[in-house]
C-alpha cells in the first residue's frame, strides 16, 4: 500500500501544527499522525490529499470534521480549503466525514488551562501549546467551546494549500514545466504568463488531474495565501447548507429514511437516576403498530412501525418506578449548593490579589449580595434521536452527535463489536448546545437494534423525555463581598458555587478522569482582565448530585451574570457610570474596543424616555470579549425589551454576517435562559417538560440588534458562545435601571412580568 | 384513507388519531415538517391546509378535510418561492430544524396579509419557536418577501395593462 505510506508521509503538515512545542509531554511518542480513516472509504481512482480534503473525478470533497448544528462550522471550515484551494466555495462538497481520533480538537483543550485568556505569558503559552499533545492523545472529536474556527484554522488552510500545490506539482510533472511556471487557478492549473501556452491547452482541471496525484511527492511546505489576498475568508458567504434548509431537504439525524426501517421510543424512570422495579405492557402492547416492548436499562423501550405509534403506547406502559438518591425537593438541591462555600469544597482560587479580606473587613462601605441561577435544559429544536443498524457483524449509526468518537467507544463497549466494525454517520444537527456532546441516546439505539438484527431502528425521543432527561447547565450561586472606590472598585471577594460539569460529563460519563480543579466552575469569573488592587476569585465545588454538562458558554453562563451584575451593583453604589467604570478598569485593548464600541452603537449617556432604562454587561469567555448593552422600557404590563448591541472581537473575522448571526442567537438565548428558563426537580423528577413550561424566547420578545465585529485580537476564535454570558446581566441592569428593582436571581419572570 | 398533499394524492391506512405530522413524515417519507414539541408549542410541524397554517402535529389525520401544503410543496431548489428566497437573501437558517416551519407560517402570512406591520408578523410567528434565536432575520426576510411579492404583482398588473392596450 503505497498510498498509505505517502499520506502518512505527508500528513507532517498538518501535524506540525498540533505538535509544536509538545517536547515535554513526550513528543515523539504521540508524533505518529493517526491512521487515516478516508482510506477505508475511498473508491477506486480516490486519492487522499490529506484528511481534510478529497480531490476525485466526481469533484472536491471538504470534511468538516465538526459537527454542522447551526453555527456554520460547514461553510467556514470548507471556506478555509477553498480559499488555498483556489476554488469558488460553491465548487466544494462539504462532508462531515467519519468518527476518528485523527479529527482529534486541540483548540477546545487549550481553554483548560488554568491561564487567564489574556495571559500570554511564555508559561501559558506554553501550557497551552501542550495541551495540544494530550487533546490528541485522548483523540477528542469534539464539537464545542467555540472551538471549531480556532482549531480548523490552520488544519483547514494547510490541508487546501498541501492540496493546491501537490495539483500543482502533478501537473508539472505531466506536462514536464518546472512547477514555478503553474499556477492554480478556478479550479484548474494553468501555466503563468502565457496566455499562449493556455491556447496550447497548458490548462487542466483538478478533477483531471486526480489519477495522477497518487505518485506525487510533495517535497515543500506549502506557503499560505497571505490575509491581504484572501478572496474568500474574512468576507461574508452563502452557507452551504442554507439551500437545503429553506427547502426542507436537509437532512437531519431524525430524517433518515431506510429501508424496512422500524421506529422507537423510550421512557425512562422521570426520576433520575432511579431504575425500574416491573413494568406491564398488557394494554400497550394491544396498540396498533406496536412491535415489541422492552426494559431497556433504566426505562422501557417500544418499537413500533411509526413513531407516533411508539409514542402513544409507551404512555399505556403500567411502571413500577424505584426511586433515587437525589435530595427530595428543589429547596435541598438550593441547600446543598449553599452549603458548598466552605474549605472542604473549595476547588480553586485561580486570582488572589491583595488582602480582600482585610479590606472589606476594615471598610464601613462593603457591598455585599448573594445571586443565585437555576437548572437549565438544553432543549436544542430537534429532540435527541438516533438510527442504528446491526447487520452482519456490523453496526452502522446515524445521528447528530458532537463527540463521534466517544459515541463510537461507547459503540464498541455495548455492541463488543471491533471499532473498525463501527460506522458513525454524523448528520446535521436541530441545535446541540453542548447536548448532543452526551451520547446515551445512541447507546440507547444501539441496545434497541441489537434485539433487530438485520432491520435499521430509529429511536425519537419525545420533547418530554428530552426535557426530564437531559444533563443540565448546573445551578449555581455566588457570594460577593466588595468595596468601592472613587471611580471602581478597590476590593472585590467573589465566591461562586455550582456542581462539577466535568467532574459529571467527563468523569461519569465519558470515562475522562478529570483531575485538579474544575475549570468550568470559577470560568469568567476569575479571568476577567479587570484591575481591582484586592481581587479574590474562589470557586466551590457543590458535590454531585443532578447530572450537569456544558450548556452553550457553560461555566460562564452563570458567571457572567454574577460578575457584571456585582459591577453594576457598585458603580451603582457610587453614582459611578459603570461603562466609564469598565474602561477604568481594564487595560486589555481589545476588551477595551469592544466596550467602547458598544457605548458608541447604544449612544450609552444619551438621555432615554421615562421609564426606559439600559444596561450594560461584559464578559471575556472562549478568549473573545464581548460587551452588551440592553434596552428595555417599563411598560404597565411589564418589561419589555426593546434593543441589544453587542460588540465582539474574534481576533479574525472569517465570515462577518455568520458571526452576526452567532451573535444574536447567543445573545437571545442568553436572554431566554435570563427571563424564563428553569428547571426544578421535586422528589428527582424535572417539573418542566416541554415548551409550555419551559418556554423561549419568541418573534414578539426578541429585540432588535445592532452588532459589530472588531479585529483586535491575536488569534482567530470562535464566536458559538462568547455572545451569552453577557445577555443576563445586561437585562438585569437595564430593567435595575429602569425600574430601581435589582434581580438577584433568575430566571427574571419570577420578579418581573416581561411583555 | 385518501390524502392530497402537495397536489398528488396519497392512500394511507393508519390509526385514524394519528397527527398528520407522522402520516407525512413516517408513512409517506415527506421529512420537511418537523417533530419539535409534538403539542402545539413550537411550530416546527407548521404545514398549510388549504393554504391555512395549522400545526400538525396536533391534527389528527382523519380531520384533514382539505389540501395538505408542506414545504416540500411550496417551493423546489429550482423554483423557489418568495419566501424561500427571501431567506436565501438574509440568510436565515442557523441549525435550520425550525425554518420550514417558519417558512410555512411566513408564507401563509403574506398570502392573507401582504404588508404585514411588525406588529402583524409577532402575531403570526409567534408560534413558532426558534432556539437558535434567528428572529431577527426572519423579521427582515419577510419584510424582503412583502416587497418582492409586490413588486411582482405590480409587473403582472404592468404586464397585464400593456397587454389591453
Ligand atoms: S411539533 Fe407541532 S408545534 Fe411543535
Ligand atoms: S434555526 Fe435552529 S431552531 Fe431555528
Amino acid at each position: 500500500m503505497g498510498k498509505v505510506a505517502k499520506i502518512t508521509r505527508r500528513t507532517f503538515l498538518v501535524g506540525s501544527v498540533a505538535i509544536a512545542g509538545g517536547a515535554a509531554f513526550g513528543f515523539w511518542k504521540y508524533k505518529q499522525p493517526y491512521k487515516n480513516p478516508l482510506l477505508a472509504d475511498l473508491q477506486d481512482n480516490e486519492m487522499a490529499l490529506t484528511p481534510y480534503v478529497i480531490i476525485s473525478k466526481h469533484g472536491i470533497k471538504v470534511i468538516a470534521a465538526r459537527a454542522e448544528m447551526g453555527q456554520g462550522t460547514y461553510t467556514t471550515l470548507a471556506a478555509m480549503v477553498a480559499e488555498e484551494l483556489m476554488v469558488d466555495l460553491a465548487d466544494v462538497e462539504v462532508i462531515h466525514g467519519p468518527a476518528s481520533k485523527a479529527y482529534y480538537n486541540a483548540a477546545v483543550m487549550e481553554e483548560a488551562v488554568p491561564f487567564a485568556q489574556v495571559n500570554t505569558s511564555a508559561l501559558a503559552r506554553n501550557v497551552r501549546e501542550f495541551t495540544k499533545v494530550p487533546a490528541k492523545f485522548l483523540g477528542m472529536q469534539i464539537t464545542g467551546g467555540s472551538s471549531s474556527t480556532a482549531d480548523g484554522f490552520d488544519k483547514m488552510r494547510i490541508a487546501g494549500a498541501t492540496a493546491r500545490d501537490t495539483l500543482i506539482e502533478a501537473a508539472a510533472i505531466k506536462w514536464g514545466v518546472p512547477n514555478n511556471q503553474l499556477r492554480a487557478q478556478d479550479g484548474h492549473i494553468v501555466a503563468v504568463n502565457s496566455s499562449e501556452r493556455e491556447s496550447q491547452g497548458l490548462s487542466i482541471s483538478y478533477t483531471d488531474l486526480s489519477d495522477f496525484l497518487a505518485d506525487v511527492e510533495l517535497k515543500h511546505e506549502p506557503k499560505l495565501t497571505p490575509q491581504s489576498q484572501w478572496r474568500i475568508l474574512g468576507k461574508s458567504q452563502f452557507r452551504v447548507d442554507m439551500l437545503g434548509k429553506v427547502t426542507g431537504t436537509a437532512e437531519f439525524g431524525v430524517d433518515v429514511e431506510l429501508p424496512n426501517m422500524l421506529h422507537a421510543t423510550v421512557r425512562m424512570n422521570p426520576s433520575l437516576g432511579g431504575s425500574i422495579r416491573s413494568f406491564d405492557a398488557a394494554q400497550a402492547e394491544q396498540e396498533r403498530g406496536v412491535k415489541s416492548i422492552f426494559q431497556l436499562d433504566n426505562g422501557i423501550a417500544v418499537v413500533a412501525t411509526n413513531t407516533w405509534y411508539a409514542f402513544n403506547a409507551i404512555k399505556k406502559v403500567k411502571v413500577d418506578w424505584s426511586d433515587n438518591q437525589i435530595p427530595k425537593t428543589n429547596q435541598k438541591l438550593v441547600e446543598l449548593v449553599q452549603a458548598s462555600f466552605s474549605d472542604e469544597h473549595q476547588d480553586s482560587r485561580f486570582r488572589d490579589e491583595g488582602d480582600c479580606e482585610g479590606v472589606c473587613n476594615d471598610s464601613s462601605e462593603t457591598v455585599s449580595a448573594e445571586y443565585q441561577v437555576p437548572y437549565l435544559a438544553h432543549a436544542a429544536m430537534e429532540p435527541l434521536n438516533a438510527t442504528a443498524l446491526l447487520k452482519e457483524g456490523q453496526l452502522t449509526i446515524w445521528a447528530g452527535n458532537q463527540w463521534p468518537t466517544l459515541a463510537r467507544s461507547k459503540a464498541a463497549e455495548i455492541s463488543g463489536l471491533d471499532e473498525k466494525n463501527i460506522q458513525i454517520h454524523t448528520l446535521m444537527m436541530g441545535g446541540g448546545f453542548g447536548r448532543r456532546l452526551e451520547p446515551v441516546y445512541i447507546e440507547q439505539a444501539i441496545k434497541i437494534a441489537q434485539r433487530f438484527e438485520g432491520q435499521p431502528v430509529k429511536l425519537t425521543w419525545t420533547r418530554e423525555e428530552d426535557t426530564m432527561h437531559d444533563h443540565y447547565r448546573p445551578m449555581a450561586i455566588a457570594r460577593f463581598q466588595a468595596v468601592m472606590g472613587e471611580k471602581s472598585p478597590i476590593a472585590i471577594d467573589l465566591k461562586t458555587a455550582s456542581p462539577s460539569v466535568s467532574a459529571s460529563q467527563m468523569g461519569e460519563r465519558a470515562g475522562i478522569p478529570a483531575m485538579g480543579p474544575d475549570l468550568a466552575i470559577a470560568q469568567s469569573a476569575w479571568d476577567q482582565p479587570y484591575a481591582v488592587p484586592n481581587y479574590r476569585v474562589t470557586g466551590y465545588r457543590t458535590p454531585a448530585s443532578v447530572p450537569v454538562s456544558s450548556w452553550r458558554s457553560v461555566g460562564a453562563s452563570q458567571n457572567g451574570f454574577f460578575h457584571e451584575s456585582m459591577l453594576d451593583e457598585l458603580a451603582v453604589s457610587r453614582n459611578v457610570d459603570p461603562l466609564q467604570m469598565r474602561l477604568d478598569m481594564i487595560s486589555h485593548m481589545p476588551s477595551r474596543k469592544v466596550l467602547e464600541a458598544v457605548g458608541e452603537l447604544s449612544n450609552w449617556g444619551s438621555q432615554l424616555p421615562e421609564g426606559h432604562g439600559r444596561g450594560i454587561a461584559y464578559c471575556l469567555s472562549f478568549g473573545v470579549p464581548v460587551a452588551e448593552v440592553i434596552e428595555v422600557a417599563n411598560t404597565n404590563n411589564g418589561i419589555k425589551i426593546l434593543n441589544a448591541y453587542a460588540a465582539v472581537d474574534v481576533g479574525t473575522a472569517m465570515d462577518p454576517r455568520n458571526i452576526e448571526a452567532q451573535v444574536f442567537g447567543g445573545l437571545n438565548f442568553g436572554l431566554a435562559a435570563a427571563m424564563m428558563g428553569e428547571i426544578t426537580f421535586e422528589r428527582g423528577i424535572a417539573q418542566q417538560s416541554n415548551f409550555h413550561n419551559y418556554n423561549s424566547i419568541r418573534m414578539n420578545q426578541s429585540p432588535d440588534f445592532k452588532i459589530r465585529i472588531l479585529e483586535n485580537g491575536d488569534k482567530v476564535k470562535g464566536i458559538g458562545e462568547p455572545a451569552t454570558p453577557p445577555a443576563a446581566p445586561a437585562l438585569a441592569n437595564a430593567i435595575f435601571n429602569a425600574t430601581g428593582k435589582r434581580i438577584r436571581e433568575l430566571p427574571m419572570n419570577k420578579h418581573v412580568n416581561f411583555v | 384513507m385518501k390524502l392530497v398533499i402537495n397536489n398528488n394524492e396519497h392512500e394511507v391506512d393508519v390509526a385514524p388519531d394519528m397527527p398528520l405530522l407522522w402520516v407525512l413524515r413516517d408513512e409517506l417519507n415527506i421529512k420537511g415538517p418537523k417533530f419539535g414539541c409534538g403539542i402545539a408549542m413550537c411550530g416546527a410541524c407548521t404545514v398549510h391546509l388549504n393554504g391555512h397554517p395549522i400545526r400538525s402535529c396536533s391534527f389528527p389525520v382523519s380531520a384533514v378535510n382539505g389540501n395538505i401544503t408542506t414545504i416540500e410543496g411550496l417551493g423546489s431548489e429550482s423554483s423557489l418561492h418568495a419566501v424561500q428566497k427571501a431567506w436565501l437573501e438574509h440568510q436565515v437558517a442557523q441549525c435550520g430544524y425550525c425554518q420550514s416551519g417558519q417558512i410555512m407560517s411566513a408564507a401563509a402570512l403574506l398570502e392573507k396579509n401582504p404588508s404585514p406591520s411588525d406588529q402583524d408578523i409577532d402575531t403570526a410567528m409567534s408560534g413558532n419557536l426558534c432556539r437558535c434565536g434567528t428572529y431577527p432575520r426572519i423579521k427582515a426576510a419577510i419584510k424582503s418577501a412583502a416587497t418582492s411579492i409586490h413588486e411582482s404583482e405590480l409587473e403582472i398588473t404592468q404586464h397585464d395593462s400593456v397587454e389591453e392596450v
